[in-house]
């Protein structure tokens, strides 16, 4: 959306990201998503009277890890009480960071070269989760609620940006590379779907060169397209409200996917009033240089490095191969492609098979070696295998395992002999003559169609190349 | 602390989910005014410079290994929910949106 002349959005992101621990925060339950409700529960994340909190090392450095990647000083930090009532958090308050974050200030730099100041990346414990009954699902005209408190004290952290945010494409932009840095960091499985990484969105309107209009915080968006939407309806409203001669209300919104609005979810007023104060039960955090350096040791490439690298290996990256690099780089399969490109395979076909193929099996990535890699995409390269046959062959290998040379024999992939080839194109220009004069008076289209009736009669068997190069010869 | 207000009572029982009759309102401003009035005597020390402190101790960095550890049974948990479905603990109507 481009917002109406003379006019500005101002957006800043609050991303949570669940850590990807054993452990919840502050008890040994299991940190897993889809066990039987309340099944992985205990005294201290069920809140239970006498119980004491104590600090998962592990979600304390993911927090640090993601704070380097960030460019964040990792700071010397304390815990606090966020005091409200709600059935999913049995406690009545929320242990978090206040005004000292285990990360401070920091940034990320985005694919399009703008920058996004960040202002904290702090630690805090999630809530259970809680099902309304009756009505709509939703919590107006529930009957009742149910709880399960599985997720309980899971550790979070919550990452704030600057109002930076200028678009809600920029905005996407921004989830979307930090949920790869969160992924590279090894913190996230960055699943939206699951709930792992959940955005809230300060939006505010201005007149170009005002001041900061009033924000309002749209709540819960689970997926990069409900961000997008959320923004787009949310700043369209603001400024209407505002050229109709409205002031906007500082409040928390609400965001429907189904109906594409925001609604009132609270004005902000005492409902937002914590009682913030320090939790007695945990002692300041202040990791040292030494484990400060250990974690930025561990720390693997974030896509922006990666992403240059693979760059670095293209000449004119066409778009179709830099959308398959971003996919590439997303689900982390720059190892198959490098290892590609270095034996020499094609980029058009080292970008491809990983971004489709390999992106479509992703539990079967174990089964698929680098090697095995190359060397089928060099079979299909070389000509052994057809484009079809390469894919089926990828496909069997993720599914099953196996060599790329023996799965092709077994499924019987061999190479037309090039005499039989030729057999076979000889009679499909005998049988279609027009199409075959049409070829021969220039129209490059009809190539395709000898390829799909020789692919057809062989059963996939022939190379595309090998056809076009027969047609070639008899032209 | 002189500054404390019945509104201010009011609202921290409202925070607190309590309900206090306009006698009880009455009496905590007195008393809670008292126990404030005796923290604020601090003020009067020249604390310039000092840190806060939120606990005795000197420890820093206090955490466990990321090693799970078993919980409660299931079965237990659930016995102490005063209402239940679904293997989850049941709740009157939610008013609102949680903060």
């Amino acid at each position: 959306m481009t917002m109406p002349d003379g006019w500005e959005m101002v957006v800043g992101l609050e991303v949570h990201t669940e850590l990807k621990t054993n452990t919840k925060m502050f008890c040994g339950c299991a940190n897993t998503f889809g066990a039987d409700p309340n099944t992985n529960v205990c005294p201290i994340c069920l809140g239970l009277p006498g119980s004491l909190p104590v600090l998962n090392v592990r979600a304390v450095e993911l927090a640090m890890a993601i704070g380097t990647a960030l460019h964040s000083t990792i700071s010397p930090s304390t815990f606090h009480r966020k005091n409200y009532f709600y059935p999913d958090m049995p406690k009545d308050f929320q242990i978090s960071q206040y005004d000292l974050p285990i990360n401070a200030g920091g940034y990320l730099d985005l694919p399009d070269g703008s920058r996004v100041s960040i202002e904290r990346a702090h630690l805090e414990e999630d809530t259970g989760k809680s099902t309304h009954l009756g009505g709509s699902g939703r919590i107006h005209g529930a009957d009742r609620s149910l709880v399960d408190y599985n997720r309980s004290g899971v550790p979070l952290v919550e990452i704030v940006s600057g109002p930076d945010i200028r678009s809600s494409a920029q905005a996407r932009t921004y989830a979307a590379e930090l949920r790869g840095i969160l992924i590279a960091t090894g913190a996230s499985d960055g699943r939206m779907e699951e709930g792992s990484m959940r955005i809230d969105a300060n939006v505010s309107v201005r007149r170009s060169g005002e001041a900061l209009g009033t924000r309002c915080e749209i709540k819960n968006l689970n997926s990069l397209r409900s961000l997008t939407r959320a923004i787009d309806f949310e700043a369209a409203r603001q400024v209407e409200l505002i050229e109709g001669g409205g002031t906007v209300r500082q409040e928390t919104r609400h965001w429907d996917e189904n109906l594409g609005s925001t609604s009132t979810m609270r004005v902000k007023e005492e409902a937002d009033d914590y009682r913030y104060f320090r939790e007695p039960d945990l002692v300041d955090l202040a990791p040292d240089q030494a484990w400060q350096d250990r974690v930025r040791d561990a720390l693997k490439p974030m896509p922006a490095e990666r992403r240059a690298a693979l760059k670095g290996r293209l000449a004119n990256p066409n778009p179709a191969l830099l959308d398959a690099l971003e996919v590439v780089i997303d689900l982390g399969l720059d190892s198959y492609v490098i290892a590609a490109l270095d034996a020499g395979v094609e980029p058009d076909l080292a970008f491809a098979r990983a971004a489709n193929e390999i992106a479509s099996d992703l539990d079967g990535v174990g089964n698929l070696s680098a090697e095995s890699y190359v060397a089928t995409l060099r079979m299909e390269q070389g000509g052994d295998l057809s484009a079809t046959q390469a894919k089926s062959v990828l496909a069997e290998i993720l599914a099953n395992g196996g060599e790329p040379a023996s799965v092709a024999q077994s499924k019987g992939f061999e190479r037309l002999a090039s005499g039989a080839l030729g057999e076979v194109v000889a009679r499909l220009i005998d049988e279609n003559p027009d199409e075959w004069a049409r070829y021969r008076a220039g129209d490059e289209k009809l190539a395709q169609f000898f390829i799909g009736q020789v692919m057809k009669l062989t059963k996939g068997q022939a190379n595309g190349k090998d056809v076009i190069a027969e047609l070639q010869t008899r032209r | 602390m002189p500054g404390l207000k019945r509104e201010d009572v009011a609202h921290v029982a409202k925070l607190a989910r309590l309900t206090m009759s306009e006698s009880e309102l009455d009496k905590f401003t007195v008393q809670l005014g008292q126990v404030l009035d005796h923290a604020s005597d601090m003020n009067a020390l020249d604390l310039d410079g000092v840190v806060a402190t939120a606990h005795p101790f000197g420890l820093i960095n206090v955490v466990r290994d990321d090693e799970v550890r078993p919980g409660l049974d299931h079965d237990a948990v659930m016995a102490m929910a005063p209402d239940a479905q679904d293997g989850r603990f049941a709740v009157p109507r939610i008013l609102g949106e949680a903060p």
